[in-house]
């Protein structure tokens, strides 16, 4: 049994719990508080709103004690807010926790009238076509040398992974697929 | 249901936990996202002041609108009258994230909301009870807030409606099937969004606070209430300290169930807005009793 923690400062902390109860062999955890980080053998950070997330994380000292527990080697997995908070580049903007060498543009399809949702497959997650959901989403313009390309939609980079942080532009937590739970419990 | 209501349900559910706040210009607005709100509500006047001027309250200005749209990166919403077709078709042309048809606004319709399924754009909607949440959503809205008195400084409403709402909810899960119908009809509520929050035990979509919020408490309060965001309107910009008030209502809002936290950030926040005694304001004045 290992506790995935997933950060519950805002966003769709309750979807990613929801899902990961739905696991054997997980025991999730809301994490809101260093004790909580502390514990935790994973963490996604959810989506939401990534200005809004940083500034909960910088005001109650979890930032540092995040980036600490990055180099240490804990598993993160980021889906849109989340992959913004992870990023070292974002576009126009600076970077949050800045660990993962990807170059991000925030709200990269436009306002909401532009989110949008579709199946694609994404041989590195899985057999199956992935139902993807995109809510005023990031796309990742550039990715580092040690960073894995693990989809694209329309030209534009979706999900990537370098060493064990993986990061999703896109929301499994708002889909009945479980294929991207599955493979970030094996990182 | 059609991708785009799922899609417009989903950005509520990404807006859980946050702030949303009444601005009036785009200087407000960037105090707004520093502070840590998730969305802003793009105001001519805050609804204190829309009390105080009276006259005809609606929908503000395009060009008030695309300033603030460009002066931050979190969703814009924006308000239109309840019914008023045209303004809401002017907002989804101006692209904003998301539509308030507002009870602060001056109804242009004295029968008929909106239907909301006609637009693309997500809108939300307040509401005193379940019957008439359950009325908006079946019009199409993709979020609900509890309406609260906007522009009172006065938390009561807000914890009346958000204490009807969510007790009727539980009186509904605990029903069976063969009382649904009736309940139905009792609310004035669609049966099949009844039997949705009877089997699910939750509005079918995502529910915030609004209407009376001026403390960091008071927004932890209806956290604790069941509320899954809060609303703050004139109590931000209409207080002594805006940043330092709005970044303590984030983190009470976040932290609702930690005592230290809000005591905290509830330290030396300036005046607070002076409130209003819901009792000294006149029946045909109060916002919340528009909406059919």
């Amino acid at each position: 049994m290992q506790s995935v923690g997933v950060l519950a400062l805002q966003g769709s902390f309750s979807e990613h719990l929801t899902k990961l109860a739905q696991l054997t062999e997980v025991l999730p955890v809301a994490v809101k508080t260093a004790a909580d980080l502390e514990q935790v053998d994973r963490l996604i950070l959810p989506g939401g709103e990534s200005t809004a997330i940083s500034r909960l994380l910088q005001r109650t000292g979890l930032s540092e004690l995040l980036k600490r527990r990055v180099k240490e080697g804990l598993p993160v997995w980021g889906t849109c807010a989340g992959l913004i908070l992870l990023a070292k580049n974002i576009v126009g903007e600076q970077p949050h926790l800045g660990v993962m060498d990807i170059t991000v543009r925030r709200n990269a399809y436009g306002s909401q009238l532009n989110s949008f949702s579709c199946r694609q497959l994404l041989p590195a997650l899985g057999t199956e076509p992935l139902p993807l959901v995109f809510i005023r989403a990031p796309w990742i313009e550039r990715v580092g040398e040690q960073t894995e390309i693990l989809g694209e939609y329309a030209g534009h980079i979706i999900a990537a992974r370098q060493g064990k942080l993986l990061a999703t532009s896109f929301h499994p937590e708002l889909t009945d697929s479980d294929a991207v739970y599955r493979y970030f419990l094996q990182l | 249901m059609t991708d785009r209501q799922i899609l417009n349900r989903n950005l509520a559910q990404m807006l859980k936990g946050g702030v949303i706040m009444d601005v009036t210009n785009a200087q407000e607005a960037e105090i707004a996202e520093a502070a840590g709100a998730v969305a802003v509500m793009a105001l001519e006047r805050v609804p204190s002041d829309i009390r105080r001027d009276g006259g005809v309250a609606r929908m503000s200005d395009p060009k008030l609108i695309k300033e603030i749209k460009s002066a931050v990166s979190i969703p814009v919403m924006a308000k239109v009258r309840i019914g008023h077709i045209v303004e809401a078709e002017i907002l989804e042309a101006l692209g904003i994230d998301y539509i308030d048809e507002s009870e602060v606004l001056t109804p242009a319709d004295d029968l008929y909301h909106l239907d909301k399924h006609a637009f693309k754009s997500p809108f939300v909607c307040g509401a005193r009870n379940l019957g008439e949440a359950l009325r908006r959503i079946g019009e199409g809205a993709a979020m609900i807030r509890t309406k609260g008195e906007a522009g009172t400084g006065n938390v009561v409403e807000a914890v009346r409606h958000m204490r009807t709402m969510m007790g009727q909810i539980r009186l509904l899960q605990n029903l069976p099937r063969e009382e649904w119908m009736s309940f139905a009809k009792e609310q004035g509520a669609p049966y099949e969004l009844v039997a949705e929050v009877a089997a699910g035990g939750r509005l079918p979509v995502v529910n915030f606070a609004a209407g009376g919020i001026a403390t960091p408490a008071d927004a932890a309060l209806m956290m604790k209430l069941g509320s899954e965001g809060v609303f703050v309107g004139s109590g931000i910009f209409r207080s002594g300290d805006p940043a330092k008030r709005a970044k303590a209502i984030v983190l009470a809002t976040s932290y609702y169930n930690d005592p230290k936290i809000v005591a905290e950030v509830s330290e030396d926040l300036g005046e607070a807005m002076s409130g209003i005694d819901i009792k000294t304001i006149p029946a045909e004045q109060t916002f919340a009793e528009r909406g059919w």
